[in-house]
């Protein structure tokens, strides 16, 4: 019989029991409750009834759909806003011996280490019709027309917010690709130059092609951030995701149905079953990413 | 340097593009700060400028005082975030040392097993996290919290940990178990002190969304002594709608100890980032 070595278990055992305790087992404890119901103070094992219910039913059906498509507008708003400025960023922060860099650097992470409380807040404010600041600055330069009470309104309301939480965090993708562009070796960028590949030529020719796998990185990250996100739409909006839940993303309707909100009691068997599903959309997500994306891009050895 | 990348056109247009975005990421921060130092009337009538003699006030500061304990939110999160950090360092780093130091049988399967929690969000069970620390009685207290932080940071130290542990020189390992160190005190005195770089990398990584954490505070400790400054802020707010003054004061005090810790710490996390600790 080979000799146990202790240690290795006394090592290990903490991060496992905690991690296993704590994370991995109420995450398929919460698969498996999404398979049951309380009929009468007593859980009783449904099967798919919970599925049933909230695929099934026109209430529930339609409160789930356009929390999904309200989450994938806000995914998209996300790929298509923040990580091409996070690049545009990156690729003038990292000219070399570019004046004050760091100073820019750190001023832009600056709404990313910031709750999404403060940040919610202070984009109602400065968004809102009363205090005047948004309606007075477009004002100064003769645009006081376009103004509209944007977090207010059904069209608007998700965009924008889907914005404000760009403006936080267009430091992660800008720090991720200016950490990518710089490893990339000089002698790379001075051959292109000798074949006369300079400037706004040499970033979409050679420098792009070398940072997608950082871009794909950046892009899986965003997804699982926004598929899971909630506290910024529950600071500005609140529980309710107003206007007539036009700001309703998975996160936030998972909380209204498990913890339950105002009249309406929480139900956490309901709750799991929203929570199954975001799990798998997740899960999906990173599969797709994993086995169809990141096997298929094209690396370059440096 | 060639010519055609040192442009002096270029390098005014990029400045003017990096002060643009700058002023856009500093603006909102700033606006609060100036206007919760002025009278309600000010706040109104001039948002833009800087207080002065006439329209300074500390109104919204009292408010707060009186009203909100913000000493004691801040006190827990403080706890919370110290303790969590705490358990992460710790336990990752001793899980991240028997994974790469170590030959043995499931090793492979341990690290696969631990990364797992990398890309999937521990909020999805948060249905059983609360029935869990309902049934332990641990609901509503810090303790809640630190442990689903813990958990929930443990994948990627010990992933981050065991990366750079791999560096570390097995030379220096074999000849302190030569001298007859055990391997609790080769882990302790030997290589903890040599990846210390690195664990600052992790913690610097953890503290922010646990300092900034609404969901599971929300959820798990929403009673009165153990809010977060986060929560404690979120209530707070909700509460004082429409007292300007207390609202902008409020978020003002919000924002400060996070910007102290990033002044302190932003040189270990942009380094931490675009060294790739992340890759």
């Amino acid at each position: 019989m080979p000799r146990i070595r202790w240690h290795i278990l006394v090592f290990l055992a903490p991060a496992v029991l905690v991690y296993t305790a704590v994370m991995i087992f109420p995450l398929f404890n919460t698969l498996r409750l999404a398979l049951y119901d309380e009929i009468g103070q007593v859980r009783v094992f449904v099967g798919l009834a919970n599925f049933e219910t909230l695929f099934g039913d026109p209430l529930w059906a339609d409160a789930f759909w356009n929390a999904l498509g309200n989450n994938f507008w806000f995914f998209c708003v996300h790929m298509l806003v923040q990580n091409p400025i996070g690049i545009l960023l990156a690729a003038i922060l990292s000219q070399p011996r570019l004046r004050f860099a760091a100073l820019y650097r750190t001023a832009i992470f600056v709404p990313t280490i910031l709750s999404f409380v403060i940040v919610g807040f202070a984009w109602k404010l400065i968004l809102s019709p009363i205090w005047g600041i948004a309606p007075g600055m477009l004002d100064a330069v003769g645009l006081k027309s376009l103004f509209a009470p944007w977090l207010g309104q059904d069209g608007t309301a998700l965009t924008t917010l889907a914005l404000v939480s760009v403006w936080q965090f267009v430091g992660i993708p800008m720090m991720l690709i200016y950490a990518a562009l710089l490893s990339i070796p000089e002698e790379i960028l001075e051959a292109g130059e000798i074949d006369g590949i300079t400037g706004i030529a040499a970033f979409w020719k050679i420098k792009l092609p070398l940072i997608l796998p950082s871009i794909g990185i950046i892009s899986i990250l965003t997804f699982v951030g926004n598929f899971n996100a909630f506290d910024l739409i529950y600071a500005a909006q609140g529980a309710l995701a107003g206007p007539d839940f036009a700001t309703d993303i998975l996160g936030t309707f998972m909380y209204r149905t498990f913890f339950g909100f105002q009249l309406q009691l929480g139900d956490p068997h309901m709750g799991s079953a929203i929570a199954t599903a975001m799990f798998g959309i997740i899960l999906l997500g990173v599969c797709i990413y994993l086995f169809g994306i990141q096997t298929r891009m094209r690396r370059y050895q440096l | 340097m060639n010519k055609a990348r040192r442009n002096p056109l270029n390098i005014a247009a990029a400045h003017a593009i990096l002060l643009t975005y700058t002023a856009i990421a500093l603006f909102p921060v700033f606006v609060i700060l100036i206007n919760s130092f002025k009278t309600r009337k000010a706040i109104f009538r001039e948002p833009l400028t800087l207080p002065n003699e006439e329209s300074f006030s500390l109104i919204g500061y009292q408010t707060v005082m009186q009203q909100g304990d913000f000493f004691l939110y801040f006190q827990n999160s403080m706890i919370v975030t110290v303790t969590s950090l705490f358990f992460i360092l710790l336990f990752g780093a001793m899980a991240a040392f028997a994974l790469s130091e170590y030959r043995f049988r499931g090793n492979t399967l341990m690290g696969l097993y631990l990364a797992l929690g990398i890309m999937i969000p521990i909020r999805i069970g948060t249905v059983a996290i609360l029935e869990m620390m309902v049934a332990s009685g641990l609901v509503n207290t810090l303790w809640a919290l630190i442990l689903v932080y813990t958990a929930s940071g443990l994948p990627l130290a010990v992933f981050i940990l065991s990366e750079f542990m791999r560096q570390v020189s097995d030379d220096l390992k074999n000849a302190g178990r030569i001298d007859g160190l055990s391997e609790y005190t080769i882990f302790f005195r030997l290589v903890v002190p040599l990846v210390r770089p690195a664990m600052a990398t992790v913690a610097v990584f953890n503290m922010i969304p646990i300092w900034n954490d609404l969901w599971f505070p929300l959820i798990l400790a929403s009673s009165e002594a153990t809010k977060t400054l986060t929560l404690g802020s979120q209530v707070f707010i909700g509460q004082f709608v429409t007292d300007w003054n207390a609202v902008l004061s409020a978020l003002s005090m919000a924002i400060l100890p996070v910007m102290v810790l990033y002044v302190i710490f932003s040189r270990q996390l942009i380094r931490g980032i675009t060294s790739g600790a992340v890759k």
